[in-house]
């Protein structure tokens, strides 16, 4: 399926969508796919809502977001995200990483809510009433909780997919397989399509089941200037110099004429730069892979 | 100097929670020179990394290769932070306080705020879970104020604050004091740069300056770009 028919079907107005990836396999080919179909009154969720949440933001796709650390890797911040915070035009809720995670956890697990040991002494149970605390009952202990969260469509990007959409992640997992499985609908979008015998050759490495999988996608280096282990490295200058851009807003607006709304997709985005592949292009080093006979 | 004194404080053998920035590199220069077999987590899931590059960001892909373990950020949280497997947090902060309280959330009013900052990241549970936390920030009034505007981690567990003049230290109720100092600076400079009444140790320590070795892994090896070392 091309992206702009898995978004058109998946991604509605007033939705809640995740697009997950901790610093690896951010799908930007998808956040600029919703972004190019206008899609509205989106309640992001992120833990890391990193550049692609800020061009979303400034896109007006965004109603709120609700995240755990907003802002630019080693870099500084999130410009038109504070813009929209400071100048109180974007709704927020807000927790820490484990908040987060916890709420995908219990999302997943179809609980109405995680207990942690978390937040005693902090001030973000006074900024975001829904992180509330329950009396264990066999300790009498005070534990911090988080609801969940089961968002309308999380989209993930991988490695490689069988036509089913069996799913297969190496390097960084982040909260990927929690937030899958804790959404109604699931779009996963490959760097490459393999055949069945593939992902069987290998199962452990199977993060999403075709099970939980409403869509699959093909899109080579969907994920730039996000990175995918094995195939391309991160575009740190773009993230560097994403500083400039998202500072000043006709910048910005300029970016997203240029590169998201001045393309028809993927491909002519890779196009518009032909030197990212020997940029970026990964290195080799394979694993030794294991015997999984009996 | 930050950064030299900084990997001081690790231990060869710790378990440590990587965080962005400074203490990335100070993580690192500690496993070249003295502490080998630190173990370095980053919230991220990777597991005893060895970069073979500084990484911009905390996911790194050269954090992935070559490390002994990745996890998904679920077990990073419940299985090492919250299991009480993590010796040492480093934490940074926009604002650190009289009580080792961190700010990474907002300047000003949380719901109108003057500056919205990143906000916690794993930065709450680290400061709740971590056993030791080692604060990096540059001293100025306004980054050591009396009391910060958002708590975003307590300083219960804070055991040292590595400034770029000094080193502070909590008394035993919790009160940050100055203990250590810079080669070149006097108490009076430190006292100058914090917002509330610094008390000083009866007997203040002077920390060498970074050794001919620390420097040259620091800038030609650890971040030949001056990425983080500014001077």
């Amino acid at each position: 399926m091309s992206l702009r028919d898995a978004v058109a079907r998946n991604v509605r107005d007033g939705d809640v969508v995740v697009i997950e990836g901790f610093t690896h396999l951010i799908s930007f080919a998808a956040g600029h796919e919703i972004i190019r179909q206008r899609r509205r009154d989106l309640t992001l969720c992120r833990l890391t809502p990193d550049l692609i949440y800020d061009q979303m933001i400034a896109a007006g796709c965004a109603k709120k977001l609700v995240f755990s650390w907003a802002g630019n890797p080693g870099v500084g911040s999130l410009h038109a995200f504070r813009r929209a915070v400071e100048g109180r035009t974007l709704e927020i809720e807000e927790y820490s990483h484990f908040g987060m995670v916890a709420r995908f956890a219990a999302g997943a697990a179809r609980l109405p809510f995680w207990t942690l040991r978390d937040y005693a002494g902090t001030d973000l149970p006074k900024a975001n009433p829904r992180i509330k605390s329950v009396t264990c009952p066999y300790t009498g202990e005070a534990l911090a909780t988080v609801p969940a969260l089961n968002p309308d469509v999380t989209i993930v990007h991988a490695q490689r997919a069988d036509a089913q959409g069996n799913a297969q992640i190496w390097g960084l997992l982040g909260v990927q397989k929690e937030a899958a499985f804790a959404s109604e609908r699931v779009i996963v979008v490959v760097e490459e399509l393999v055949d069945e015998r593939v992902i069987r050759s290998d199962p452990n490495r199977t993060l999403i089941p075709a099970a939980i999988v409403s869509a699959v996608v093909v899109e080579p280096w969907g994920a730039h200037p996000s990175y995918a282990q094995g195939y391309y490295d991160r575009d740190n200058d773009f993230y560097v110099g994403w500083e400039e851009i998202s500072r000043d807003r006709a910048e910005l607006a300029h970016y997203l004429d240029e590169f998201v709304y001045g393309v028809q997709d993927r491909a002519e985005y890779m196009e518009k730069q032909p030197r990212l592949l020997e940029r970026l292009k990964a290195g080799e080093q394979r694993c030794a892979g294991v015997n999984y006979g009996f | 100097m930050m950064a030299a004194v900084a990997a001081r404080e690790l231990a060869d053998g710790e378990v440590v929670f990587v965080g962005i920035g400074l203490p990335n590199l100070a993580c690192n220069l500690a496993r070249r020179t003295h502490a080998p077999n630190l173990v370095l987590i980053y919230e991220s899931g990777a597991v005893g990394a060895t970069p073979s590059r500084l990484p911009v960001s905390i996911g790194d892909p050269a954090l992935v290769t070559g490390s002994l373990m990745v996890c998904g950020m679920a077990d990073v949280f419940q299985l090492f932070l919250q299991n009480g497997r993590i010796e040492v947090g480093f934490l940074g902060g926009a604002q650190v306080d009289r009580h080792g309280n961190i700010n990474t959330t907002v300047i000003g009013d949380y719901k109108r705020p003057k500056v919205r900052l990143p906000g916690s990241g794993g930065a709450a549970e680290i400061a709740i879970h971590a056993q030791r936390i080692l604060i990096v920030a540059k001293l100025s009034p306004r980054a050591f104020p009396e009391r910060v505007d958002f708590v975003t981690s307590p300083g219960q567990r804070v055991k040292r604050v590595i400034t770029d003049k000094a080193v502070l230290e909590p008394d035993d109720k919790g009160e940050l004091m100055l203990a250590a100092l810079y080669p070149g600076i006097e108490a009076a400079d430190v006292k100058a740069a914090v917002g509330w009444n610094l008390r000083a140790r009866a007997r203040l320590d002077r920390l060498d300056p970074p050794t001919a070795t620390e420097l040259q892994l620091l800038r030609e090896v650890l971040d030949p770009k001056r990425l983080y070392l500014k001077s």
